[in-house]
């Protein structure tokens, strides 16, 4: 069973192999997350096998096999950041949702992660949540952050 | 077009890099226009929207030209104010100015700044001054002059000579001669009917470095120009740029970029009429910093598991589809108009003997100016740090300068007046890598930093060769240990074994340079180490598990009148005390996360 949206893209790039992992990001972009279903279509139409499609993957960290929550919330963990005391801003977000990084809240709204380097070091120590940054935080600015998203 | 021949009084131009945009730089040119039509102002002044200007730290930026006047972080709410003021009448508003750490007085334009002062703008040439999104303003700073004089006036042996004679070196991190590896890919044979490929490398991985990021968000076109040079240097009519996944915007700017240069007939078929055709398509990571190691974005690029393979065969002769592939980092390709168009002799007067040209870095961590340079090589570090970099804030004393991301090392204090080029970095343990520079004060732990980059590494390793995966994660371990107060003396020895055979036996360069971080940080703070193992103790008091924090009664009362800040902040309820009376800390429940020392204004919370 495939859903309409997962067609479209894999029926773009035919059974070109070497398109495989294109063929991921655009799913992993359309649905948030690798659906089961969506990989064993794009292994099936585009004649890859499943152990190829799962080993792509999981390889790269653009890809989740779990569904997102509605904001997504990437903690920076790059250097500027990590010398500005950005575990204790993950330490503090995990307490504050009660989930661990690479998980999703039981109602769906929040889902943590650490994320490599995003590349505004001016701002660190910065998360992301959804594609807003919020820059210079501090552990005690972390509730007041959250709040905004209806935590 | 008819807007472009419309001549303006002023042009305001608003830095719209990723550390601005973050910092709402398009909110504030939506007020700005809002504001500028509000006064009348629409046909007098002009806003225009440009790429990182570079001193992130103070963003988000507007640059008044004629003037040069330099405005930073600016809000919403000054907008209407900065608009009547300067721009209705004429009085450029100080109070928006940049005033330096410890100064009074504002400087109003932005080349009086220090950051601004000591840099030499090559691959950053057109920063702050055209739109990236429109081809016009590169061309109308010269843009594609360099590759029409390669196309139409130079043989492939001429541009290649030119790349030998200017020095320029590779400026992804190995520094390898750019023209000797053209040669290579231009001698080498093609088993596929001559084909040869191109490829820019943009997969910018080392955390706390964004100056690729940086040139294909405000400059895309400078790389493309070089690109379609290096094609006609090498015989390739097929180039790939291969940008990280987690940069948007430069993704977004320079398809734009490729659309345009094709409309104007300057990527394509028969480009300018040289009859040399050559076409650039964009590849999209899929976030695995190991794909920054060529051989592995070569099999990324292929739509394989981004794994490393050995090398020989280097790419030069088998690369992409197992054709001869030249492989250049983003700014080595922004470089090359400059040098074609200015000449070898130009470029090479500038540097070091060994190290030719400028080098950007962006500069980051505890320093006052956070952002993006570019400097000529063979300026000593103290001279960046504290004269471009303003120093260090709060006037904490500098501890070390971490060089390289997670291949380099920790530069000490002591090596401040060391030179930056690609040799002396080296001897000094570390690397000059794609450019990131952070910057640590007193208060970083450099056993905890080694712990960091060791815990990028391992993470980040691909799991194909054992002495990365496995020897990473023992190294790792052993790290976590120390920090934690549970390190022997042993382990130091352990620590310098593991990282010699791991640097003598990875496949590839993350393995080999990942014990880097260590070897440096033992080299010159081997008493950190030792403390952390001896004493249990973090000198820093960056180590948590080693901290004990307590409350000093006495000041909690006297002076913070027993505000009860840290109970209300206290995740775990650790805190014992009423409001006016004196808190303590209950150490068993205490999970050290140091929210009380944070939020504490009065100094009661101190650690042990």
């Amino acid at each position: 069973m495939s859903d309409q949206r997962t067609s479209a893209i894999v029926e773009k790039y035919g059974t070109d192999e070497s398109a495989t992992l294109s063929a991921l990001q655009d799913l992993q972009e359309e649905h948030g997350y690798l659906p089961r279903e969506a990989l064993l279509d794009v292994s099936k139409r585009m004649e890859v096998p499943l152990s190829r499609v799962l080993s792509l993957a999981t390889f790269f960290n653009a890809f989740s096999l779990k569904p997102k929550g509605k904001h997504h919330v990437n903690v920076c963990m790059g250097t500027a950041c990590h010398v500005r005391g950005s575990q204790l801003i993950l330490e503090k977000l995990e307490r504050e949702l009660g989930i661990k990084s690479g998980d999703t809240t039981p109602d769906r709204n929040f889902s943590l992660d650490a994320v490599r380097c995003v590349g505004c070091c001016g701002l660190a120590p910065v998360i992301m949540v959804g594609d807003t940054f919020h820059g210079k935080l501090s552990q005690a600015k972390v509730p007041g952050v959250l709040k905004k998203y209806g935590k | 077009m008819e807007e472009k021949e419309k001549a303006y009084r002023l042009h305001l131009m608003v830095c719209a890099g990723t550390g601005c945009v973050s910092n709402h730089a398009f909110e504030i040119k939506g007020a700005l226009e809002k504001e500028i039509k509000k006064q009348s102002l629409e046909n007098e002044v002009l806003v225009v929207t440009t790429g990182c200007n570079g001193f992130c730290e103070r963003g988000p930026l507007l640059v008044v030209q004629p003037g040069n006047i330099f405005y930073q972080q600016l809000t919403e709410k000054d907008i209407p104010h900065l608009v009547e003021e300067h721009f209705l009448k004429g009085r450029p508003v100080q109070k928006l100015m940049y005033t330096p750490p410890k100064e009074k007085t504002p400087i109003p334009v932005l080349s009086d700044i220090d950051f601004f002062k000591g840099q030499v703008l090559i691959a950053l040439r057109n920063r702050g001054l055209i739109d990236p999104e429109k081809i016009e303003e590169y061309i109308a700073r010269d843009g594609y002059t360099a590759m029409a004089k390669a196309l139409n006036e130079m043989t492939p042996e001429g541009i290649i000579e030119e790349i030998k004679k200017s020095g320029l070196r590779g400026r992804g991190g190995a520094g390898f001669p750019t023209g000797v590896k053209w040669e290579y890919v231009r001698n080498a044979p093609s088993t596929n009917g001559g084909v040869k490929y191109l490829v820019c490398n943009g997969d910018e991985g080392d955390p706390g470095a964004f100056m690729d990021r940086s040139i294909l968000e405000a400059d895309p076109h400078s790389v493309i120009e070089g690109m379609v040079i290096g094609a006609k240097a090498i015989g390739a009519s097929e180039g790939f740029v291969y940008v990280r996944n987690e940069y948007p915007l430069a993704l977004s700017r320079l398809n734009l970029a490729l659309k345009q240069a094709r409309e104007y007939g300057l990527l394509g078929k028969d480009i300018l009429g040289s009859g040399f055709n050559f076409d650039i398509k964009v590849h999209r990571g899929a976030g695995a910093f190991v794909c920054g190691e060529e051989t592995a974005l070569l099999h990324s690029l292929e739509g394989r598991l981004g794994e490393p393979r050995p090398r020989p065969p280097y790419p030069a002769e088998k690369g992409l589809r197992d054709q001869p592939t030249c492989i250049n980092n983003v700014e080595t390709w922004a470089n090359v108009p400059v040098i074609i168009s200015r000449g070898a002799n130009w470029y090479s007067s500038i540097g070091t003997k060994t190290s030719k040209g400028t080098k950007v870095f962006s500069l980051v961590g505890k320093i006052n100016n956070t952002g993006l340079v570019e400097v000529p090589m063979g300026i000593s570090l103290k001279e960046i740090i504290y004269n471009i970099g303003g120093g260090i804030p709060e006037g904490k004393e500098f501890k070390a300068v971490q060089t390289g991301g997670p291949s380099g090392g920790c530069i000490p204090k002591e090596k401040i007046d060391l030179p930056i080029d690609f040799e002396s970095l080296t001897e000094a343990g570390s690397m000059m890598g794609s450019g990131g520079m952070v910057v640590m004060d007193e208060d970083t732990c450099m056993v905890d930093v080694a712990r960091y980059f060791l815990s990028f590494t391992q993470d980040e390793s691909c799991g194909k060769c054992t002495p990365c995966r496995e020897g990473t994660k023992a190294m790792l371990s052993i790290l976590t240990r120390i920090t934690e107060g549970k390190g022997t003396e042993g382990d130091l020895v352990l620590l310098r074994d593991l990282a010699e055979s791991i640097k003598d036996s990875a496949l590839c360069g993350l393995g080999n340079t990942a014990p880097n971080p260590v070897l440096t940080t033992m080299q010159y703070f081997m008493e950190e180490y030792e403390t952390h193992i001896k004493d249990k103790k973090c000198p820093a008091r960056v180590c948590r598990q080693l901290n004990t924090y307590i409350v000093d009664e006495n000041t909690c009362v006297k002076d913070g009148r027993g505000c009860d800040l840290c109970k209300r902040n206290c995740a775990t309820d650790a805190i014992l005390g009423e409001k006016g009376k004196a808190h303590r800390v209950v150490q068993e429940k205490c999970i050290k996360c140091g929210v009380c020392y944070d939020v504490c204004n009065f100094n009661a919370v101190k650690i042990e």
